[in-house]
């Protein structure tokens, strides 16, 4: 678990404005979002989920491509990125850990859950390991209140986590 | 080690679980979830068929006016179960629908992130036919062209569930053109978020919906004269929208039955209780039932403590007592104790608890989520936030606490666009009205302002 020996994969940070193509996949996945929209730009949280799919988050170069894709002002897909707390505007880990810290899961102490993330990882909110491995951050009631305290790890949600847990858990992700 | 690992991952990954077994579970007295499994299976497209599934739309559809649907559903007296209780049935009749008007949209508030709150996830997981049949009949009533099911991100279980129930009711023809051969198109598209407590405010659902930041706007125009793009848009609660199909199947008279003398409001609800409580969970009930039948549902409280005070539906409901236990939660009776039902999910809070360290996280999550758009809830709540921080370590000032009252006061409704400054100003008064002495043991200056400005006026 030890998590500060490696370097993070070049790959997911090279990307920067000038280098960005948007996947032949990605655009016409965006283009058949717009079917289901009265106008364009409606499509642009899904258009940033599609890029960040493919690249783990959205790279600046990202937003202007979305942008002309859907015919809206680069400033405006930009202003919608930062809004959202789902839309990762900077490199994340390989795997996102997404920690509930609303009432219930506070009533059932989910800061000792937090402490023992931080522990094990060696990261505080907002942080990512340095071998890219996992992203620490808080997310509003998770919606699994009578099992708090509460955690997603990319698309799966467990409940209650317990801070002995916490390493065993996190070495189903590689 | 691998099975260990995985059977780990097994048992602590989450599964929605109602907490009544099928077979206390009947299609007259359990209407949201008589048909649901007991194994938490999502229930089958065929399965929903053969349980009367879609019935309410082969009845309803070209054989009663929208009108009569919308009158239905009024005098049922459908409160909105995502926590408003407005009357559906009063929105309902309030879209703008008519010669020269344009057919408007139909979208489901799928956002469930009011803390406290995990009732809509089951219903979206176990039983998306449901809610894509009230979908349809609320379309109809209020003639729109298109719906959409506007879920929150991280329900990704519901995301897979919706998706698949949406092709196979399209696969059949209840969604598409002509539907059960009334005349009547209408369809329906998932549309997933991307995190944002606000976006469940119903205005900015809509900016959300759009593709922009999700800002809330002023009403009137309400959504249902102008929404999204600018056309009739009603926007209904997951529970809500479930309730429909019965409703339309069974008659007024039977829906307003099943509250059995306990509440002027008709129907059932999905009520719940977390904190430490021995079984936290879910139920669906009569509306009215009392705050003490869940609690001992739940099967009292952790380690034999006492209750020392609870929010009856949410983060943005008010603090109440032990003694309003005996109350029965439906929305206008909760709301004579300065609190609202809103969601219907109680979060208990024991003796041992601290009142002050609950309220900063509440106020930490408003402050956090606040979209910034309005300047008393973009400023305001990180006050009171750092306020109630100092408070917490002890530290707090004399006058702090007025400090506190005047600017829940000032967030109040009226002051923004939306609700959720008044959401967070709700916790935070109540809070202060039956604890006050919490609040008091952490002001450390009783005699005199800590700070006491250092340079005197005058003198310098």
């Amino acid at each position: 678990m030890n998590s500060t020996a490696a370097t993070r994969n070049d790959a997911t940070i090279a990307t920067d404005g000038d280098a960005f193509v948007l996947h032949g996949d990605d655009r016409r996945a965006i283009e058949h979002e717009l079917a289901h929209y009265e106008q364009p730009q409606a499509a642009c949280i899904e258009a940033l989920k599609i890029v960040q799919r493919r690249h783990g988050w959205v790279p600046d170069g990202a937003i202007p491509a979305i942008a002309t894709v859907l015919g809206v002002g680069a400033a405006d897909v930009e202003g919608v990125a930062t809004f959202y707390s789902l839309i990762f505007r900077q490199p994340v880990g390989r795997h996102v850990i997404l920690v509930c810290d609303s009432s219930s899961c506070f009533l059932t102490d989910y800061e000792a859950l937090y402490d023992a993330l931080a522990e094990v990882l060696g990261i505080r909110f907002g942080q990512t390991t340095s071998d890219g491995r996992f992203t620490l951050l808080p997310v509003c009631c998770l919606g699994a209140c009578d099992r708090g305290p509460a955690l997603m790890i990319d698309d799966d949600t467990y409940g209650p986590v317990e801070p002995d847990d916490v390493a065993e858990l996190l070495e189903a992700y590689a | 080690m691998t099975a260990s690992r995985s059977s780990l991952r097994t048992s602590l990954r989450y599964r929605c679980q109602l907490r009544q077994a099928a077979a206390e579970r009947r299609a007259e007295t359990h209407p949201l979830t008589w048909r649901l499994h007991d194994d938490n299976r999502p229930l089958g497209f065929d399965e929903y068929l053969d349980m009367d599934g879609y019935a309410a739309v082969r009845e309803v559809l070209g054989r009663q006016s929208p009108d009569e649907v919308i009158d239905q559903v009024k005098e049922a007296n459908v409160r909105g179960r995502g926590g408003a209780g407005f009357s559906a049935g009063m929105k309902w009749s309030l879209t703008m629908k008519g010669e020269g008007i344009p057919r408007g949209y139909l979208v489901c508030n799928a956002d469930e992130m009011e803390p406290g709150t995990f009732k809509d996830r089951l219903l979206l997981e176990q039983q998306p036919h449901l809610l894509i049949e009230g979908m349809i009949l609320g379309g109809y009533a209020n003639n729109s062209r298109y719906g959409y099911i506007f879920l929150r991100g991280e329900y990704v279980e519901a995301a897979r569930a919706v998706t698949q129930a949406l092709e196979e009711a399209r696969a059949a023809g209840w969604l598409g053109k002509d539907i059960a051969g009334s005349g009547f198109d209408f369809d329906i598209a998932l549309h997933t978020g991307a995190g944002r407590y606000i976006c469940g405010e119903e205005t900015a659902l809509i900016s959300s919906l759009e593709g922009s930041r999700a800002n809330p706007r002023a009403k009137p125009p309400f959504p249902g004269q102008s929404g999204a793009w600018g056309k009739p848009t009603v926007v209904n609660n997951v529970e809500t929208l479930c309730n429909v199909p019965a409703i339309l199947r069974h008659g007024v008279e039977w829906y307003q039955g099943l509250s059995g003398g306990r509440s002027d409001d008709g129907g059932t609800k999905l009520y719940g209780v977390s904190g430490r409580v021995n079984e936290p969970g879910l139920w669906e009930l009569p509306i009215g039932t009392t705050g003490q039948e869940l609690l001992d549902l739940a099967g009292g409280i952790r380690d034999s403590k006492a209750l020392k005070t609870w929010l009856p539906g949410g983060g943005s409901t008010g603090f109440l007592l032990p003694e309003h236990l005996e109350l029965p939660l439906d929305f206008d009776t909760v709301g004579q104790y300065g609190s609202r039902m809103g969601t219907g999910l109680l979060t208990v809070v024991t003796e041992e608890q601290s009142v002050v360290a609950l309220l900063r996280n509440l106020e930490q999550f408003f402050a956090r989520e606040s979209c910034g758009w309005c300047t008393p809830c973009r400023d305001g709540l990180p006050w009171v936030v750092k306020i109630l921080q100092s408070i917490e370590r002890g530290e707090g000032e004399q006058g702090d606490i007025e400090l506190l009252e005047d600017l829940a006061v000032k967030l109040g409704p009226g002051k923004t666009f939306c609700a959720h400054a008044p959401g967070a100003a709700m916790p935070l008064q109540s809070a202060i009205k039956h604890f006050r002495d919490e609040f008091e043991r952490g002001i450390s200056h009783r005699a005199r302002a800590a700070h006491e400005d250092p340079i005197p006026v005058g003198e310098v």
